[in-house]
């Protein structure tokens, strides 16, 4: 498609409604800011950026990091490749260098989804491009930030990751809002695309504020005996949230894998969803949510499309509500379009059981520590491949929860 | 020794006057009276679905068994309406005939949790076979005898001045049934507890259908429960050896009925 139809079609689709989530009026934020100083060290940010950074586990020393990138509002302020084998640049930059990288923008996410996606493809927005090169195995793994500092302003985004044939990569995302933002929206578009026999770990961490719009937009598309591995967590309140990231495997033999762990504070509406295409025989696929509400609505989708022959699924949505007037809805739908698949799901939604409370009050725990070790308990499911640091901010914030008292 | 305080050996650390219990809507017990008292070793009989455990799990104060009538005096204290942890702060500890699965929680986390880093797991997990499943989630695919086990490990970490055993051999294979019994016996018999009883030895209420803890404990007094209310009490030796020979059927009647309102065997300090 050329360029002037995609920009036809997302000029129309700029008052399209998303299938899900609270229509968010896009005229009442204004254009993220473009002008932000570059910063080549990311040890001379203020304090504050430093520890935003540190809370979604991205470390400005960057060391033990194999790159860097750092986008506040919509200015690149910070990007830095420190181990061969790997690219770490903004998009608009490396689309002037690399001819071949064209085909690759708006090729998985359609400019014209939903009035989100034109917005940020008619601000021509940047966003990070990370390239592991063929054959290459990414030790460490790349950091990137996505922050927002001013309010009433959209951060329009948009990345590109690709993994090339036989490379492995992991990819820390964290995404943050300065301190003194009140309202204001992130629209992020994320293409990623795993080669033959590669390997992609993405974890992304949100830490935005009560009243701070989210709508992301990603699609993966995975080809032969490629590997996906996606870990998503959000702890802290935010107004609304709606994702429903999708991976496409087309090739066969292909492995993928959603973890999400989310708490939707009073307040705070998150409607999350993870999907996967199982288009080429053998794949497999799992999908594991775990969610708790301390009064906000939460929405866990999952959806698996069995498609090829012997593709396997499983499909796993747990939520609890901590707070009477908190909401879980667990939608988990599999549809099998062959004969030979094997899918499976489970999916449940409840208060905490008071029995095992107890048992842990019997141990002489009061019941807020009962709750905290349960809950705890709880989401480790979720988070079991994250990376250390992370593991410790998820431990602040649930003691924080156990303070407020359900 | 010459120390005889309110809570010295031989005063009632536990009274239970006159408590009717709610079950799922349905009153399980009737009118039950019983009382323990400290540095003694009391054992529960009863047939099948009497009321022990039910008795059991409401001295512990949980959510689901409800006093309709009477209470529950412990150290001189009404606890009838204290909430599970306050009574485990205050020294009672239970070892659950069922204990919930608890998924995503270590063994080995819940005991550092429980004793605040004071109780290091590994060296008691060691003495009930139990070291690799410090790191498994507590009673999650645990056969009954590991349950127990697990249960006397975290009760031994607690170490409660009163402790309520359910049935602690059953289940318990009959190559670790040693160990467990040792175990238990430690447990009931040291002097120094968490609580603020701590001088005058532990006390316990301990149930069992087929009378083989008894091996491995000095039981001081025994009491029998029948369809929700305790029908006799008296020297629990001579009780399991009636209970053995005629059957509960005849526990309501028998001749060693009410004999007995003290312990047989008070040997002073
Ligand atoms: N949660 C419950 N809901 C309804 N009935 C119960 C419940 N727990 C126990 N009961 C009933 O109470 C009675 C006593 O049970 P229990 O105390 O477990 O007996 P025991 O320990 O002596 O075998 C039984 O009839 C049992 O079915
Ligand atoms: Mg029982």
């Amino acid at each position: 498609m050329s360029n002037n139809d995609q920009k036809r079609k997302a000029e129309a689709a700029k008052e399209k409604k998303a299938t899900f989530g609270e229509d968010i009026e896009l005229q009442k934020f204004g254009q993220g800011r473009k002008d932000i100083a570059e910063e080549k060290n990311l040890e001379n940010l203020s304090e504050e950026d430093r520890k935003t950074l540190l809370n979604v586990g991205v470390i400005p020393s960057e060391e033990g990091r194999a790159g860097s990138f750092l986008l506040m509002d919509n200015s690149v302020v910070h990007q830095r490749q420190m181990a061969s084998g790997v690219e770490v640049m903004n998009l608009q930059g490396a689309l002037k260098v690399h001819d071949w990288l064209k085909p690759y923008s708006w090729n998985a996410v359609a400019p014209d989804a939903d009035k989100y996606t034109s917005r940020t493809f008619l601000e021509d927005a940047d966003g990070y491009f990370i390239h592991a090169l063929p054959g290459q195995k990414i030790v460490n793994p790349v950091q990137t930030c996505l922050m927002l500092k001013s309010k009433e302003t959209a951060q329009t985004v948009h990345n590109i990751i690709i993994v090339d044939e036989g490379a492995e990569m992991e990819v820390v995302t964290g995404c943050s809002t300065s301190k003194h933002v009140d309202k204001a929206l992130h629209l992020g578009i994320s293409e990623f695309y795993i080669k033959k026999n590669a390997k992609l770990t993405f974890t992304m961490i949100h830490n935005w504020a009560e009243n701070i719009g989210v709508r992301p937009r990603t699609v993966v598309k995975m080809e032969e005996g490629a590997t996906f591995i996606n870990n998503y967590v959000s702890m802290k309140p935010v107004k609304t949230i709606q994702t429903y990231p999708t991976a496409f495997m087309d090739g066969a033999n292909g492995v993928c894998s959603f973890n999400t762990v989310a708490v939707a504070h009073p307040g705070s509406e998150m409607d999350m969803g993870s999907r996967v295409m199982l288009n080429a025989p053998n794949c497999k696929a799992e999908i594991v949510s775990r969610t708790i509400t301390t009064g906000g609505v939460m929405i866990a989708r999952g959806r698996m499309v069995g498609a090829a022959s012997n593709v396997k699924g499983h499909l796993e949505c747990k939520g609890l509500i901590l707070n009477e007037k908190g909401v879980q809805l667990a939608i988990p739908e599999l549809e099998a379009r062959v004969a030979d698949v094997e899918m499976t799901h489970e999916a449940a939604v409840g208060k905490i059981a008071q029995d095992q409370v107890e048992y842990l009050m019997s141990r002489g725990l009061t019941e807020d520590e009962a709750v905290g070790i349960i809950v705890r308990g709880f989401l480790d499911v979720g988070i079991r491949g994250l990376p250390p640091q992370l593991k410790a901010e998820i431990d602040e914030t649930m003691e924080q929860i156990n303070l407020a008292k359900m | 020794m010459g120390w005889v305080g309110i809570q010295g050996k031989g005063e009632n650390i536990l009274e239970i006057e006159n408590l009717s219990v709610e079950v799922g809507g349905r009153e399980v017990l009737h009118d039950v009276n019983l009382s323990v008292m400290s540095g003694y070793t009391n054992v529960l009989f009863g047939p099948n679905g009497s009321g022990k455990s039910t008795l059991l799990m409401t001295i512990m104060g949980f959510g689901g068994y409800k006093v309709t009538k009477g209470r529950i005096m412990f150290q001189g204290e009404d606890i009838t309406h204290k909430n599970v942890a306050e009574r485990a702060q205050m020294g009672i500890g239970l070892m659950m005939q069922r204990p919930p699965n608890l998924v995503g929680v270590q063994l080995g986390t819940l005991v550092k949790t429980m004793t605040k880093g004071r109780v290091k797991p590994d060296a008691l997990a060691k003495e009930l076979d139990l070291t690799n499943f410090l790191t498994r989630d507590v009673n999650v695919g645990f056969s009954g005898g590991e349950i127990k086990r697990s249960e006397l490990l975290q009760l031994t970490a607690q170490n409660p001045c009163f402790v309520m055993l359910d049935e602690p051999e059953s289940g318990v294979d009959i190559v670790s049934i040693d160990k467990v019994g040792t175990k238990v016996h430690d447990l009931l018999v040291g002097t120094s507890c968490a609580g603020k009883m701590d001088r005058s030895g532990k006390a316990s209420l301990v149930i069992t259908h087929t009378g083989q803890i008894l091996d491995y404990v000095n039981a001081d007094r025994g009491y029998v429960m029948c369809k929700g209310t305790v029908a006799c009490s008296g020297n629990p030796r001579e009780l399991l050896h009636e209970i053995r020979t005629k059957g509960y059927d005849e526990c309501i009647s028998c001749n060693i009925r009410r004999r007995s309102p003290q312990p047989l065997k008070i040997e002073e300090a």
